[in-house]
This record gives C-alpha cells, sequence and structure tokens, in this order.
C-alpha cells in the first residue's frame, strides 16, 4: 500500500520566508496524482519534501501509513524521475538502472533479470550498453524511467520528466507514462504517481486528479474534468484551460451581471447556486469554448483574430475588458477585424467569482470546500 | 569586350587570391619562426641540460651548445653511485615512499573535505571555510616553526612522517579550495538520484561524486606528486639521517661533498629526477588541464 498524506505541510527557508502554507493532501493507494501551477508556486518543493530531498519544517508526510519526515530517500519506498534525467554520467545504461538494487544489495542474477525486465518494457534492450552522453533525450528520460521502475516502489515521483522534450516527443512520452501507470496498476502492483508539470496540457491528460498549486498553497484538487467545469476560484479558473477562461468583472443585480452598461440573464440554476452568496464585486466566468456568436448577448468589437485550422481564436474588446472567444473558421468568413458582434454564452458554463475573495460562489455548496 | 573584360576580371581575381595565399604563408611563416624561437629560449635550459648530462666534466664549461662532442655516460654511472654508502635507487625510493602516501592521502582526505564544504550545512562552516581560505593566503614558512616544534614533541623528527601526514589529513588548502570549486560547478541532480537510489553520503561519495571529480582528482595528484618532488625546504629541515634522503636533497648532497663539483653527474642525476614528473605530466596532461580550467575558472 502507498497511500500518501501530506499532513499541514509547510516549509521555512531560513526561519523566515515560508514557501509552503501547510499544505494537506490524500492521495490514494494507485493514484495518479498531478501538482500544477506557475514557476515558484512549491509544486516541486513539496515532492523534494516527499521524496526526502529537502527538509520538512512543519507538518507530517505518511507513504502508506508510516511516517517518513526523518527516514533518509533510499528508505521511503519511492523512485524518482527528473527534469534533467540525472543519469549516471560515467555508468553505461545497464549501470544506471542496476545502481539501486546494488545499493540495496541485491545479488547479480536478480539484477540482470530486473534490468532485462525493465529494458524489456521501455524498449532499451540496444541502450544498455551505451552511455549516457550518447543516448538522445528521449532515450536519456526512458532510460530514467526504467531507473525509478527497476526498483519496484511504492510511489513514483516525477519532477518535470518531460520538459527538456521536444513537442513531439513530449507527447509520445505522455502516452507512454500514462500506458505504463495503467499496466502496473492493473498488475496489482503499487504505483502511486506524484507527477510535478507546469504543463496544464501534461496535467490535464495524465492525472487521475491534479492538485493545483500557487504560491505554497493548494488552490484546487479535483479530476481534470472537474477542474475544467467547476474551477473553484478565480486563479484555477485562469489557470485551467486554453484559451484561457474569459473573467469579466462587474456585479450582480437581481437575475442579471451587469457589466459596464450590458446586462446579461443568469441561468435560472446558476441563480439558484448562488443563492444568498452574492457579493458586491463579482467576476463572470465563461470559457472562450462557449461563447457563440449571435444575435444576442454581450456586445463587443473584433481587435485580431488568430486563425488555428478548423477555429478562430476571436480576441474582440467589451467595454475596455479582453475577451476571448473561439468559434467555426467559417462562421468568421464573414467577420473582419473592427467589426462589432454579439456573444452569447451559454448559460449553464457561466461562473460567478467573487472579486474580493475569489472564490466561485456560483458552484454547489459541497464542492465549495476545495 | 566582355569576353575580354571577364577575362581580365578573372586574371585579375586569381592574381588576387594567389597574393592572399602567398600573404598566409608569409604570416604563418613568421608566426611560427616567433613562436619556435620563443618556444626554444624558454626550453632552452632543459635540453641543455639533457645535452650536457652526456657531456665531460671538461666540456661543460667550454661553450653554450647542448650537442656533446664525445658523448659519455659517466655521469650517468658515477651519478647514480653518489658518494655516499647509498645509490641514488635509494634516495628515488626514499621519495616514493613519501610520494604515495602522501598523494592517496591528499586525494582522499582532500576530497572529503571538498565535499563536505560543497554540499552539506554544519555548525561553523563559514568560519571554517574562511580559516580555509586564510591558510592558503598564509606563506607556507610562516607555519614552519610551529610546525617543527609540534613535529619534534611528537617524536616525528628524522621520519618521513611529517612530510606526508599534514597532507594527509587535508592539511593542503589549495587543493581543498580547488575542489571545493569544482564540485560546485557540478549539478546536485546525480547525488540526489543517488541518494533516492538508497545510497548513503560516503557512497554517493564513492560511486557517484568521486568518478564526476576525476579530472581534479588527477590534477590534485599531479600537483601533489611534482611538488613533493621537487620539495626541498621540507626534508632539508625534518631529515637529518642520509639513508632517509629524497632525490631532492640527494641531488644537493652531491654537492656539498664532492670538493670539486663533478657536473656531469649532478647534471645527469637532475635530468634522472624530473623524469619521472616529465612522464607523469605527459601522460595525464589531458586530464591536469581540464582539473585545473574546470576548478579556477568555472568556479
Amino acid at each position: 500500500m502507498a497511500r500518501v498524506q501530506l499532513r499541514n505541510l509547510e516549509k521555512v527557508y531560513g526561519g523566515a520566508v515560508k514557501a509552503v502554507h501547510g499544505i494537506d493532501l490524500d492521495i490514494a493507494d494507485g493514484e495518479f496524482m498531478v501538482f500544477v501551477g506557475p514557476s515558484g508556486c512549491a509544486k516541486s518543493t513539496t515532492l523534494r519534501m516527499v521524496a526526502g530531498l529537502e527538509e520538512v519544517t512543519g507538518g507530517e508526510i505518511l507513504i502508506g501509513g508510516r511516517r517518513v519526515n526523518d527516514l533518509p530517500p533510499g528508505k521511503r519506498s519511492i523512485a524518482m524521475v527528473f527534469q534533467n534525467y540525472a543519469l549516471y554520467p560515467h555508468m553505461k545504461v545497464r549501470g544506471n538502472l542496476a545502481f539501486g538494487l546494488k545499493i540495496a544489495g541485491k545479488r547479480k542474477p536478480e539484477i540482470e533479470a530486473a534490468i532485462a525486465e525493465v529494458a524489456r518494457i521501455l524498449e532499451i534492450e540496444p541502450l544498455l550498453d551505451r552511455l549516457p552522453k550518447q543516448l538522445s533525450g528521449g532515450q536519456a528520460q526512458r532510460v530514467a524511467l526504467g531507473r525509478a521502475l527497476i526498483k519496484k516502489p511504492g510511489v513514483f515521483l516525477f519532477d518535470e520528466p518531460l520538459s527538456n522534450l521536444d513537442a513531439k516527443l513530449r507527447a509520445s512520452m505522455r502516452v507512454r507514462i500514462t500506458d505504463l501507470h495503467r499496466r502496473l496498476r492493473a498488475e496489482g502492483l503499487s504505483s502511486t504517481v506524484i507527477y510535478v508539470t507546469h504543463d496544464q496540457t501534461e496535467a490535464m491528460t495524465m492525472g487521475d486528479r491534479i492538485c493545483v498549486m500557487q504560491a505554497g498553497r493548494i488552490m484546487q484538487v479535483a479530476t481534470p474534468k472537474e477542474l475544467y467545469t467547476s474551477p473553484a476560484n478565480l486563479f484555477v479558473a485562469g489557470f485551467i484551460g486554453t484559451p484561457e477562461m474569459n473573467l469579466l468583472d462587474g456585479r450582480l443585480d437581481g437575475g442579471d451581471f451587469v457589466i459596464g452598461g450590458q446586462r446579461l440573464a443568469l441561468d435560472p440554476e446558476v441563480l439558484a447556486r448562488l443563492g444568498a452568496r452574492r457579493p458586491a464585486a463579482a467576476v463572470l466566468g465563461i470559457r472562450p469554448q462557449h461563447l457563440t456568436l449571435g444575435t444576442a448577448g454581450l456586445e463587443a468589437r473584433i481587435t485580431h483574430a488568430e486563425f488555428m485550422g478548423h477555429e478562430v481564436n476571436l480576441h474582440a474588446d467589451l467595454e475596455g475588458r479582453k475577451l476571448v472567444a473561439v468559434v467555426g473558421a467559417a462562421d468568421y468568413d464573414a467577420l473582419a477585424e473592427g467589426d462589432r458582434v454579439r456573444l452569447r454564452p451559454a448559460a449553464e458554463h457561466v461562473h460567478v467569482f467573487d472579486a474580493a475573495e475569489g472564490h466561485n460562489v456560483s458552484l454547489r455548496p459541497d464542492r465549495l470546500a476545495a | 569586350m566582355d569576353i575580354h573584360a571577364d577575362i581580365a576580371a578573372t586574371v585579375s581575381d586569381e592574381a588576387d587570391a594567389a597574393r592572399r595565399a602567398r600573404a598566409r604563408t608569409i604570416s604563418a611563416a613568421l608566426r611560427y619562426t616567433l613562436l619556435f624561437a620563443v618556444g626554444l629560449v624558454m626550453l632552452y635550459p632543459l635540453i641543455w641540460l639533457v645535452g650536457a648530462s652526456f657531456k665531460t666534466n671538461t666540456e661543460i664549461f667550454s661553450g653554450a651548445g647542448f650537442i656533446p662532442r664525445n658523448p659519455t655516460l659517466s655521469g650517468y654511472v658515477a651519478g647514480w653511485q653518489t658518494s655516499t654508502p647509498y645509490t641514488f635507487a635509494r634516495f628515488f625510493w626514499n621519495t616514493f615512499l613519501i610520494i604515495l602516501p602522501k598523494v592517496i592521502g591528499t586525494a582522499i582526505s582532500c576530497t572529503m573535505a571538498a565535499y563536505a564544504f560543497a554540499r552539506f550545512d554544519f555548525p561553523l562552516k563559514r568560519t571554517l571555510f574562511a580559516t580555509v581560505i586564510a591558510v592558503l593566503l598564509l606563506p607556507n614558512v610562516v607555519t614552519r616553526i610551529p610546525q617543527y616544534m609540534l613535529f619534534r614533541d611528537l617524536g616525528w623528527l628524522d621520519s618521513f612522517l611529517p612530510l606526508w601526514v599534514p597532507s594527509a589529513l587535508a592539511g593542503d588548502a589549495f587543493f581543498v579550495f580547488m575542489l571545493v570549486q569544482f564540485l560546485r560547478s557540478l549539478p546536485g541532480d546525480m547525488e540526489e538520484a543517488a541518494r533516492v537510489d538508497g545510497a548513503n553520503s560516503l557512497q554517493t561519495l564513492v560511486y557517484i561524486v568521486v568518478p564526476m571529480l576525476a579530472p581534479a582528482l588527477i590534477s590534485v595528484c599531479l600537483f601533489q606528486f611534482m611538488w613533493t618532488m621537487n620539495d626541498f625546504l621540507g626534508p632539508l629541515i625534518y631529515l637529518s639521517s642520509v639513508d632517509k634522503y629524497p632525490v631532492s636533497l640527494a641531488l644537493k648532497l652531491s654537492i656539498d661533498t664532492t670538493e670539486a663539483f663533478e657536473w656531469n653527474r649532478i647534471l645527469a642525476m637532475s635530468v634522472l629526477t624530473i623524469l619521472p614528473a616529465l612522464a607523469i605530466f605527459f601522460a595525464a596532461q589531458r586530464y591536469f588541464i581540464e582539473g585545473i580550467s574546470a576548478g579556477g575558472v568555472k568556479g
């Protein structure tokens, strides 16, 4: 069992700079958890604390129910894949794979068998007698993965493992890692994963759940779909999704949301969810994909358009607020920059945020806790 | 007309190209001549030393040329025998007995000290490192007398111990500093990976850090080897029995004990004395330069 629990986890540097502010998180056995957030949000620091490479200054880390705060990395039943692979430069691939097992005192036949198995799974058999400097980025990353896999750890830790690869290779490695995780899980092997990335595509496509972090705090922990459809706050709303969610400041007035001089009637269901939570200053959130060109809705002036192939990212100005809508390429044909258009939000996908606190006040109350 | 103009232009282009090629050749010839001349001036004493060691005693001072008129090995044969009951082999052996523990000890102790300074946080680290730098800046001569008193009290006089024990306990601040600088230029990821793989600090040092540190370590060993080989003052202070003399003292011995200096013997033994250092330097030249440049520039 490799359940990972973080309890009020804190990291303070030099007694003054607080990097991690009391994180509480429960990662189930076999779960693929992604930590995502902008640079400096302490996602890597948190991962490194779980790994034992960074001292814990407050709170607890439990792996498989055992407190590991004071255990060295080698005794935590973890394996880690580093951003720049961190392969031992003077050892051949075989030596890199074998190192952990040798240190653990395993016998040679056992090590050889393990190397053969991992090399087969990751298709690195032809590379076994090469030095790291003779490997391409993708090959080196597979070897790094192999070095983690061979230990059969309880928890795999990935620290931005694909950042150094080109886009195409990244996509294929993403699939490979996800497949590998599913296979391990299907075979009943302990395979909890904590995966740190700043790339939301990786987060959305790989994670069972995603933990969005900012400035050392957890903003929301949810499944990729839930993060996309029900962002808990302005940060998550703006961070997840491409192009970013439109966030338009305004106020609530009865059943309407007022943006500058324009009124938008809110969906009765959204109003029902709002209930008594009616902040004085509010922000309306609507994804670019949920805006359609029509005769009703918010009026805006097209500032420029990005042709993406089958669709167009329409950038518009709504009374001094920036607005993006993703519309069909055919719909844009008749339009030009400078035209005034009406964009109608899909009522059920509208979110209302408290401008002061940042919370999504239009979520079902039971989801607010995150 | 056009054809004529073209031909004229082509001819002039070719003439230009030929001129440029000639200028390049002359420039290269000048540069290499100058380099050769300066190189010769710098190397001449060494070349003369080798040439003169094959001359007879009378011929040595008869001219500045280095090619012996009547080459003879008498300098080597007589010089090797020395004027003491011991041959030069004894002195080489003594040097070896000092160098071996000193070089090995330096490599091990300085690596450990540098690793600690570069990778760990411990109380008084900054103060201790400042002390290392201070020792680095201190002239060696200043510590000679207190060291002598200390070793006298330990009963180590007239033994090899004072010559290698301090170095084997990371006493050479320069090497510690050099290795610290080199280590700081190495990324720490591999060491972290080793820790995740279950290695403790010592295993990480031995299996991961030392192989990466090899160029710098080779430089350290070479420096220590050459400096020890050339060290004259240390053995002069601490060793009093002739049977314990290293080659540096033995060379001086042949000057002291012979009334009429047999210069060709001295020169022949000098050639033999510098041979090991030269051989080792050329064999490990690549690592040597890599180690110094990485430690000194990148740090």
